[in-house]
C-alpha cells in the first residue's frame, strides 16, 4: 500500500515519498493482519468498531453543519476536518479522562471525543469568546493557532505528570506544516532529554494552507523522531483501527516509563484549509478524487457489513442521530451570546493591573455617556 | 539581616521559594551543576534536586514553551534566560502563550510563570550580552515586567514574583549583580507594583529603575554640590508603572527627567513623559527630558561608555529641565 503525494512538486529535488504504514482496515474494508498492531486492537468488538463508526458519521455532520453555518453568516470561519476524522476519532478515543491533549485548531472531532459542550466549538469562530471550554474540564486545552507551539506545552505537562508520580499522558496534535517549526523540534529535543510521557500526533494531510508536504519534507515524516531518539510510527491516518492499534501501543509506552512515541497519521485534507481559502488553486483534482477513494468512513461501514453488524436499519439510526446533534450544534451556537462591552478588559491578569483598571475605568465613563 | 550581594540575594530568594512550594521548579541552561553563568543558583540544585532545579537543553522557545505546560499541571515555574540578548528565541512563547493564556481561557488557565532576565550594559560584553529588551515585554498586555536595583528588592520582589498568579518578567541588572547591601528575609517591604523615592528632592524629579539607579543617586549627589535638589525615584516595577507616586513628584518639582540603558524611541521614557505631561499638564515647568541609550545596537565595548548614560549626561539633562546652559543650547549660552 502507497500514498500519493501532490504531484506538483515544489522544487527540483525534491524525492517521492514512498511509505510503508501501518493498515488493519484497507480502503475496501478488507481488515488486514499486522502482526505487530492487531494485538492493540483485538480486544475491539464489532459494536466498538460501530460505535467509532457513530463518531466518524457524526464529526462529519457536526464539521459540515460548521461549513453551513459560515456560509450562512452565522460563523465568521471554520476550518473543516473532512477526511481527518479516523485520525482523531482513533486517537482520542483510546485516551482517559485524566491524559490531556494540546491541539491545533483543526482536532474538532477530537475536542468531541474529549466531551466538548457542543457551542463551545464555535464560540471563537463567532468571536463570541478567545476560546472555546474550560480545559480542565474536558483534559484538552483550548487550540494553539501559533503553528506547533502546543507540542511543548504537551512536552511540560508531561514532565509534570512524571514529577507528580502519575501515570497521565499528554498528546500532541499537529500537522506536517509544524514537523517545521522550531516549537515542534525543540518539543523532541525536550521530550526525548526529559523522557517525556508525550505522544507527538502529526497527521500529515498534505498541506499547510497551499504548500504540499514535499516543501516541508524531503522524507516520510516519521522518519525524523528517531534521530532525536523517539521511536515513531507510520500509520494510515484514514484507518481508524489502525489509528488505534499506534496510539494504544504508543501510550502503553508512555505510561510504563518508555517516554515519548512519534506518530505520523498519513492522511488528506479534503476541504480547504479554511472556510475562506480556495483549494481550487492549487489542488490537483484528479489527487483529490484518489482521496476520495481512500474514504475514512467508507472502508469502516463496508467492513462492519461485510461482518453484518451494520443493517440498514442500524445506518439510518446512526444517521438520524448525527443529524440530532447537528440540529442541537445548530441550535448551541446560534444561541452563543455576545459579550459584555466591558469583559473587553476581563482576565487579561488574574490580579489587578493598575494601568489597565484605569483603562477599564476611564471607558466604562466614555460608554456611560451614552446613555445621558 | 544578612549582607548579600545582589547576586546572591537573589539566589536566597530562590532558595526560599523552593523551600516555601514545592510545585517552584527552576528551569535554564547551565543552572543545575554550574549554579547559573553569574551564580545566581548556585547551590540550588545540589539541595533541591534535578526535578527542582531542571538544566535543560538549549533552546529558549523550548524552556519557556515547557514552562508552560508545567503550569497547566498546576507547577510554578521559574525560567532563567542566561542573557538578555538571548529572550528572542522564546519570545513567541512569552508574547503569543504566556502573556494570552489567561485571558484566553477566560480565567481557566493561570501562568505563574516568572522569567529571570539578566540584562543592561556596562559589562564590556561583546554582542547579545548587553542590551535592555524591558519596553517589548511592557508593551505586552497579560505580562508584569519588574526590575530590581538592591540586594533587598532582588530578594524580596523576585520571591513577590514567583508568588504571583500572573507571568512576570524579571529583570536583573547584572552589573549590580556585586553591589552588597543588608538583606532581611523576613522584611515586609513596598509591593513590587510600588515605585520607591530613593532620595527627596524639591527642583527635579529624576525616574528611572535597574542599573541606573546607582547612578542616578551619584547625579543627585553631584547636583547637590551645585545646590540642585533631585529626588530620584526608582519605578521597580515597569508594567504596570507606579504613576501616582511618579505624578506626586512631579507635582512638588515641576520638572521630569527618566533615565534608561534602552533606547529611546518607543520606550519606557516615551511612555511615562507622555503619562506625565497628560496627568501634570499644569505642574510642568519645563517639557520631560529623556536621557537614554541611543537608537542604534548596542555598541562594540569600547564604544558603550558612549551609549550608555552615565552621570554627566543625566546632569546635562536636569541642566534642560532646569533651563540652565546645556548640550542643546551650546555651552557658551
Amino acid at each position: 500500500m502507497s500514498t500519493t503525494v501532490p504531484v506538483k512538486a515544489p522544487m527540483s529535488g525534491a524525492k517521492k515519498q514512498t511509505p510503508e504504514f501501518v493498515q488493519l482496515l484497507d480502503p475496501d474494508g478488507k481488515r488486514l493482519s499486522d502482526e505487530l498492531y492487531d494485538p492493540w486492537v483485538s480486544d475491539v468488538t464489532g459494536d466498538q468498531l460501530a460505535s467509532l463508526y457513530e463518531d466518524l458519521i457524526i464529526v462529519r455532520r457536526i464539521d459540515t453543519e460548521a461549513t453551513a453555518l459560515q456560509r450562512q453568516g452565522e460563523l465568521g470561519l471554520w476550518p473543516p476536518l473532512l477526511g481527518q476524522e479516523a485520525a482523531q476519532v482513533g486517537s482520542a478515543r483510546t485516551l482517559r479522562p485524566d491524559d490531556f491533549v494540546f491541539s491545533s485548531y483543526r482536532e474538532n472531532a477530537v475536542a468531541y471525543c474529549r466531551g466538548v459542550k457542543l457551542p463551545d466549538l464555535v464560540r471563537v469562530w463567532r468571536g463570541t469568546a478567545a476560546s472555546g471550554w474550560d480545559p480542565f474540564e474536558i483534559g484538552m486545552a483550548t487550540p494553539a493557532v501559533i503553528i506547533g507551539a502546543q507540542t511543548l506545552h504537551a512536552t511540560g505537562y508531561a514532565v509534570g505528570c512524571t514529577f507528580d508520580g502519575v501515570d497521565s499522558v499528554s498528546v500532541a496534535y499537529f500537522g506536517d506544516g509544524a514537523t517545521s517549526e522550531g516549537d515542534v523540534n525543540e518539543a523532541m529535543v525536550f521530550a526525548a532529554s526529559f523522557n517525556a510521557p508525550v505522544i507527538f500526533f502529526c497527521q500529515n494531510n498534505q498541506w499547510a494552507i497551499s504548500e504540499p508536504v514535499g516543501l516541508q519534507a524531503q522524507r516520510p515524516i516519521a522518519d525524523r523522531a528517531p534521530g532525536f531518539g523517539i521511536p515513531s510510527i507510520r500509520v494510515d491516518g484514514n484507518d481508524v483501527l489502525a489509528v488505534m492499534a499506534a496510539t494504544r501501543s504508543a501510550l502503553d509506552r508512555a505510561r510504563t516509563g518508555g517516554g515519548p512515541t512519534f506518530i505520523e497519521a498519513v492522511t488528506y485534507r479534503r476541504g480547504p484549509h479554511t472556510t475562506s481559502d480556495d483549494p481550487s488553486r492549487y489542488v490537483d483534482p484528479v489527487v483529490a478524487k484518489e482521496w476520495e477513494a481512500k474514504d475514512p468512513i467508507a472502508r469502516v461501514e463496508a467492513f462492519l457489513r461485510s461482518e453484518g453488524v451494520l443493517t440498514d436499519e442500524l445506518a439510518a439510526s446512526i444517521q438520524a442521530r448525527a443529524d440530532e446533534v447537528a440540529a442541537e450544534f445548530r441550535a448551541g451556537c446560534l444561541a452563543l451570546k455576545n459579550p459584555e462591552p466591558l469583559s473587553v478588559f476581563d482576565n487579561v491578569y488574574a490580579t489587578e493591573h493598575s494601568g489597565l483598571a484605569r483603562q477599564r475605568s476611564q471607558y466604562t465613563a466614555y460608554l456611560e455617556g451614552f446613555d445621558k | 539581616m544578612t549582607e548579600l550581594t545582589l547576586a546572591k540575594a537573589l539566589g536566597s530568594g530562590l532558595r526560599r521559594a523552593l523551600s516555601d512550594d514545592d510545585k517552584v521548579v527552576l528551569l535554564g541552561e547551565d543552572i543545575g551543576t554550574l549554579g547559573g553563568v553569574f551564580r545566581v543558583t548556585d547551590g540550588l540544585q545540589r539541595d533541591f534536586g534535578k526535578d527542582r532545579v531542571i538544566d535543560t537543553p538549549l533552546a529558549e522557545a523550548g524552556i519557556i514553551g515547557m514552562a508552560v505546560g508545567l503550569a497547566f499541571r498546576g507547577y510554578r515555574p521559574v525560567c532563567e534566560i542566561q542573557f538578555d540578548g538571548f529572550i528572542y528565541p522564546g519570545f513567541d512563547q512569552i508574547v503569543a502563550q504566556v502573556a494570552k493564556l489567561h485571558y484566553r481561557t477566560g480565567g481557566n488557565v493561570r501562568m505563574p510563570l516568572t522569567i529571570r532576565v539578566p540584562y543592561g550594559g556596562g559589562i564590556g560584553a561583546v554582542e547579545h550580552h548587553s542590551e535592555s529588551p524591558e519596553a517589548y515585554f511592557a508593551h505586552t498586555a497579560g505580562l508584569r515586567v519588574v526590575t530590581c536595583s538592591t540586594p533587598q528588592d532582588a530578594h524580596s520582589m523576585l520571591r513577590e514574583a514567583i508568588a504571583s498568579d500572573d507571568p512576570v518578567l524579571f529583570f536583573e541588572p547584572k552589573r549590580r549583580y556585586w553591589t552588597k547591601g543588608e538583606v532581611d528575609e523576613d522584611a515586609t517591604g513596598l509591593p513590587m507594583g510600588k515605585a520607591r523615592v530613593v532620595t527627596e528632592g524639591t527642583d527635579v524629579t529624576l525616574v528611572t529603575y535597574g542599573p541606573l539607579v546607582a547612578t542616578a543617586l551619584d547625579a543627585a549627589v553631584a547636583a547637590a554640590d551645585d545646590g540642585i535638589s533631585i529626588e530620584v525615584i526608582d519605578l521597580r516595577s515597569l508594567s504596570p508603572v507606579d504613576f501616582d507616586t511618579v505624578s506626586a513628584s512631579v507635582q512638588k518639582t515641576g520638572r521630569l527627567v527618566i533615565t534608561h540603558e534602552a533606547s529611546e524611541s518607543g520606550g519606557l521614557g516615551a511612555e511615562i513623559a507622555a503619562t506625565l505631561t497628560d496627568r501634570c499638564f499644569y505642574y510642568l515647568e519645563a517639557a520631560p527630558v529623556r536621557i537614554t541609550g541611543f537608537d542604534v545596537p548596542y555598541p562594540a565595548a569600547k564604544l558603550e561608555d558612549h551609549f550608555l548614560p552615565d552621570l554627566d549626561r543625566i546632569l546635562d539633562g536636569v541642566d534642560r529641565a532646569l533651563g540652565r546652559v546645556n548640550s542643546l543650547t551650546g555651552w557658551s549660552a
